[in-house]
């Protein structure tokens, strides 16, 4: 069964429709990539998965439940959006990581919020704040940020900062993990080790939806691609397929400029 | 030489007593302009739109006109034009005048220090931190808070200094602050007359209230510096 199912998204900002009909559905493990032009949709159709957009029309399930369906508008106060939302975590192009707090503090915080609010914290405290910090650590290891544990934001690269923003993401195990342009923030230089860490998270099998205008490592690290253009899905399939010998005219053209 | 060290006593009383009232306004006009100034902010960036218009009216009508002017109008006005003296006579009276006026002024320059802090704080903060599950409170106590106060500390730290020297306004409706104190000794006071070295006494005072104050911003700016 599909991990992810989103059946018929569409949202207009205005008098743009700017997701016509939007149809996805992910397997457990799967990577899904997701290119096309500036404007397209790409952003706005995460924003709509993580909760930040409404859509106007459309179904969203996860593990078969229905967490959004627009003709139901019940089960959306904010509490339950929160709980629905942790299914998602989103890695922003711009990092957003939090300021005044160390890249341990930024992966630990959410979840200590969360723990808080268990009706054991307050007996079992001190053991469930010590689990949350040797997560945090491992996930900055595994990032390969085990050194920059007690830095600030501002004290970091690019690259690692976006390591700590996945690793924030992950901190909190979402089931499907998304991924806005994850590297147009960045350096050319620095794009690699954060494609890398990436690449890294899809061979543990890692479910995750990636925008990107990096097209080689789409078709590298992704197991099904989509191309979208002014809202809708134009093409999609294998991704040795769709770089390989696209179908339509307008991905050609779209795979012209890289 | 002698004659100053004589009356020194005497010049030092009146100074202590006028730059105590120069304090009181001072502390009076923070106290209430930190929490107007917040109230005025949050009408000037209301979603409904003709409470942050008259807000916003009234932000520039304050801060476009002299803090001189609004003191004379609103210490005067209520007893000449609506024959009714609210502020009640003597020193007491000009200084709730005074106050009233300083509060209403500082308020609207704070209100535009808190807009800033509160609206330059990028929208992305907010998104991680829904995005990580967090509700709105826990986003505003543990993310946002923070960095507003980084980005409001400074300019009111500047707003803070130059209301210490504008308090000697509050000398154009005859309170007795601190410049009324010092200048007192010109035209004679406590049988002194013609003596201008208080108004350099004077104007010590102010350096140190200021060189102290400065120095507390300064080491609450470099407390937020850990951070960018
Ligand atoms: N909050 C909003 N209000 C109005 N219009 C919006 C809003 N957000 C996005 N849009 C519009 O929706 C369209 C799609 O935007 P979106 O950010 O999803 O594109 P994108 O594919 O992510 O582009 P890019 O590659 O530049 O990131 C654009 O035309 C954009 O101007
Ligand atoms: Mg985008």
């Amino acid at each position: 069964m599909a991990i992810l199912e989103a059946e018929n998204i569409c949202k207009t900002f205005g008098r743009t429709d700017v997701l016509k009909s939007i149809d996805l559905s992910l397997e457990k493990g799967q990577v899904l990539s997701v290119i096309g032009s500036s404007g397209s949709g790409k952003t706005t159709l995460l924003r709509c998965l993580n909760f930040l957009e409404r859509p106007d029309k459309g179904v969203i399930r996860v593990n078969g439940e229905t967490l959004f369906d627009a003709e139901d508008p019940s089960g959306l106060s904010e509490a339950a959006i929160r709980r629905k939302r942790l299914h998602f975590g989103l890695v922003f192009q711009s990092f957003n990581l939090f300021p005044q707090y160390t890249a341990m503090e930024n992966v630990m915080l959410a979840r200590k919020l969360l723990a808080a609010e268990q009706p054991d914290f307050k007996t079992r405290k001190k053991e469930i704040l010590g689990e949350i910090e040797e997560q945090a650590k491992k996930l900055l290891d595994q990032m390969g940020l085990t050194n920059r544990r007690d830095n600030y934001p501002h004290q970091l690269s690019g690259g690692q900062c976006q390591r700590v923003a996945i690793a924030r993401a992950l901190a909190l195990q979402p089931d499907i993990l998304c991924f806005d342009e994850p590297t147009s923030a960045l350096d050319p230089e620095l794009t690699g080790e954060v494609l890398k860490v990436i690449k890294e998270l899809a061979d543990q099998n890692m479910t995750m939806i990636i925008v990107t205008h990096e097209m080689s490592f789409a078709r590298d690290v992704a197991d099904h691609v989509i191309f979208m253009d002014d809202g809708v899905i134009v093409e999609q399939g294998d991704p040795r397929e769709v770089f390989g010998s696209p179908k339509e005219e307008r991905t050609r053209q779209f795979l012209l400029r890289y | 030489m002698s004659l100053i060290l004589e009356q020194m006593p005497v010049v030092i009383g009146a100074l202590n007593t006028g730059f105590l009232q120069t304090l009181k306004l001072f502390l009076v006009t923070l106290l209430g302009a930190f929490p107007l100034g917040l109230v005025i902010a949050f009408g000037s960036m209301s979603a409904f739109r003709p409470l942050s218009l008259v807000t916003k009216l009234v932000v520039w009508v304050v801060r476009g006109t002299p803090l001189m002017i609004q003191l004379l109008i609103i210490y005067y006005f209520p007893g000449l034009v609506l024959d009714n003296p609210i502020w009640g006579g003597g020193e007491a009276g000009r200084f709730l005048a005074a106050s009233t006026a300083f509060i209403i002024n500082y308020a609207c320059y704070f209100s535009e220090i808190y807009r800033g802090g509160i609206q330059g704080v990028p929208a992305g903060q907010e998104e991680a931190g829904l995005v990580l599950g967090m509700t709105k409170s826990q986003i505003f106590w543990r993310v946002k808070l923070l960095q507003m106060i980084k980005r409001i500390v400074p300019p009111m730290s500047n707003e803070i200094i130059t209301l210490v020297k504008d308090t000697a306004l509050a000398r154009i409706i005859a309170l007795q602050e601190i410049i009324f104190a010092g200048q007192s000794f010109l035209k004679g006071s406590h049988g002194i007359s013609g003596a201008i070295w208080p108004l350099f006494f004077t104007a010590f005072y102010y350096l140190v209230f200021n060189g102290v104050l400065t120095l507390l911003l300064g080491q609450l700016e470099k407390k937020l510096d850990y951070f960018r």
